[in-house]
């Protein structure tokens, strides 16, 4: 038994760590109950009704909204939008992280540094800019576009995967810092040395030997990228800025709940359960996230 | 000599990000004067980009920008008519500065403490709860936070006002809203600070010698397991210090949070290239601020 590999004595640290444990569930739980709600589920998300403003109830668990829609069928609705942001916008965050940041490491000299002088640019530039610039050009060249074609659903999915862009475009930067750090050190190493001498190319050795060793401190630093760009996402809509109703993320149904609070009454389960739901789901990611960096032992570095 | 070095080096980066932030806003599609109440003739259209220069090509313009700037001059706002960058910055960054200033204070008094006692009871009660705090504080986002307040506190209980800026009283629900995320985060830097540092050779030594474990912590290993909090202040102060969008537009607060957003939107080039160099100019100096003090706290730190 004391054969074990890093990997396997990692998994048997992870396996330990209760509260790490416990969030993989819960998320598998959210993903699941996600993905069954719209069969399941009595109620339409985006049904009008009279009902409007009511309170939790045995018929409607977390009350209605200002136009009357079952706020529970509404999360639901909204954890697809939220969660499939996180996802892809990490993957996106880590599909330009990674390259970035293994080209510059391993290229190294006048590259590297050019290429981390950018990295450290757009860090002192406010990201909040970056991804209203992006977002909005993104915009108006699909105006342009939708004139040509003309078709309404696209323009749906047009502006989701703007969001998708937009989010990985701003969140890759410490990706890029760790991922150069660690490949610093990799390509120093004495099996790297001996591919090279064996003829293999820059390309060949990087698709074989540099990424596949840094991939274990990527898949923990992308645990917690995840739950930062559901943060992102969720102010950008609340901005207005992301998803567009009728479509519902966690943030945007957060403003419309803040949107509808007065000194009269308090509607407080439009912003209590959105609300809710989004810093449960945080909570487990990042909780996820710390397990199996303590238990790989990655310093988060940058 | 390297702080010297490094203050000469602030001015190129200084232009350099100007220029990407002048570039990014005035190359996008849209312009300041798409949005107007009515919309604008060709001709006033015209006559409006003739009068801030927009016709001319970008270069120049940028060029045309660097001259005022560097005769302080930040130019007029091409939105908000009739105020001059400079006018917005003056009434909005002391605002932000107070409740961002209060917001860093809070953070710290809250942060620090949190995570030093974690770690030095750690795996005690004082440090699930403690830690549980922390985490639960990062994943609370402040358009969640600040509702939430001003529904107990300002609604429900009526203890403090909904909104506006004012009187002492009206600072304590926004600067809580804005300081906590913080705290957590600066919690959880205490923590793994003083985790490593506990674990350092100097404080085995020093036990050794017979030190108590009281001044143990304190004396010795506080100081350097504070510094990865000390370097997160500097980009942490320089965002609190201008503003922010969601705080500020909730409680109705007159900072400069808003016009960041605003002038993205709106494409008001000057007005968001000028919070940028501000931004900017802030960062770099609390940067070096931070990398001063970690030379005072640890005697390890030689730049030269």
């Amino acid at each position: 038994m004391n054969e074990a590999s890093p990997n396997q004595r990692a998994w048997r640290r992870f396996l330990k760590n209760r509260p790490a444990r416990f969030s993989a569930c819960f998320l598998a739980l959210v993903v699941l109950l996600v993905l069954l709600w719209p069969f399941v589920s009595p109620h339409d998300p985006n049904a009008l009704s009279d009902n409007q403003f009511q309170p939790p109830s045995a018929q409607h668990w977390f009350g209605t909204d200002v136009h009357g829609r079952d706020l529970l069928s509404r999360v639901m609705y909204g954890a697809q939008i939220s969660l499939l942001v996180g996802v892809v916008g990490a993957g996106v965050s880590l599909v330009i992280g990674v390259l970035w940041g293994a080209i510059a490491g391993y290229v190294g000299g006048r590259t590297d540094s050019a290429m981390m002088r950018f990295v450290d640019i757009l860090y002192s530039l406010p990201s909040i800019i970056f991804v209203i610039v992006l977002i909005t050009t993104l915009e108006g060249l699909l105006q342009q576009g939708l004139e040509a074609v003309g078709s309404v659903t696209l323009a749906k999915f047009a502006r989701l995967i703007f969001l998708f862009v937009g989010l990985g475009a701003v969140s890759w930067l410490t990706m890029a810092r760790i991922v150069r750090g660690q490949v610093l050190s990799l390509r120093t190493r004495q099996f790297v040395d001996a591919s090279r001498a064996l003829g293999a190319g820059t390309g060949h050795i990087l698709a074989r030997h540099i990424i596949p060793n840094v991939f274990g401190v990527v898949i923990v630093y992308l645990t917690l990228t995840v739950p930062a760009i559901i943060l992102y996402e969720s102010f950008l809509s609340y901005l207005g800025l992301g998803i567009q109703p009728p479509m519902a993320s966690w943030g945007s149904l957060i403003a419309e709940g803040a949107d509808q609070m007065n000194p009269i009454r308090i509607y407080w389960w439009l912003i209590v359960f959105p609300g809710g739901v989004l810093v449960s789901t945080l909570l487990a990611l990042n909780f996820l996230g710390d397990g199996l960096r303590d238990a790989w032992d990655v310093r988060s570095g940058g | 000599m390297y702080f010297l070095r490094r203050l000469a080096t602030l001015v190129p980066l200084l232009l350099v990000i100007s220029f990407v932030a002048f570039v990014l806003v005035r190359v996008a599609p849209g312009g300041p004067f798409d949005r107007e109440r009515q919309p604008a003739s060709p001709e006033i259209k015209r006559a409006l980009e003739a009068k801030f220069h927009l016709d001319e090509p970008v270069w120049k313009q940028y060029l045309r920008y660097l001259g005022g700037l560097v005769q302080g001059d930040f130019g007029p706002s091409l939105k908000y008519r009739n105020h001059s960058v400079a006018d917005i910055i003056k009434q909005g960054l002391p605002v932000s500065m107070l409740l961002g200033m209060m917001a860093f204070g809070f953070a710290m008094g809250v942060g620090i403490p949190v995570g030093y006692f974690t770690a030095v009871r750690r795996g005690h009660w004082e440090d699930y709860s403690g830690s549980f705090f922390a985490i639960l504080m990062v994943c609370i986002p402040g358009f969640v936070i600040a509702p939430l307040l001003i529904m107990f506190f300002a609604i429900q209980w009526r203890l403090l006002p909904v909104a506006l800026w004012g009187s002492p009283l009206h600072a304590i629900l926004p600067v809580a809203a804005l300081g906590l995320y913080f705290s957590g985060r600066i919690a959880r830097l205490m923590r793994e600070g003083m985790l490593n540092t506990m674990q350092a050779e100097f404080i085995t030594a020093a036990r050794a010698k017979g030190l108590g474990e009281n001044a143990l912590m304190l004396k010795h290993a506080f100081r350097i397991a504070v510094l990865p909090v000390v370097s997160y202040s500097g980009p942490l102060l320089a965002d609190l210090l201008v503003g922010s969008f969601v705080i500020e537009t909730i409680f109705q607060i007159p900072g400069l949070g808003v016009f960041m957003v605003n002038g993205s939107l709106n494409r008001d080039y000057t007005l968001v290239v000028g919070l940028v160099v501000l931004y900017a100019t802030l960062l770099v100096v609390l940067n070096l601020m931070v990398d001063f003090a970690y030379t005072l706290l640890d005697p390890r730190v030689n730049y030269e």
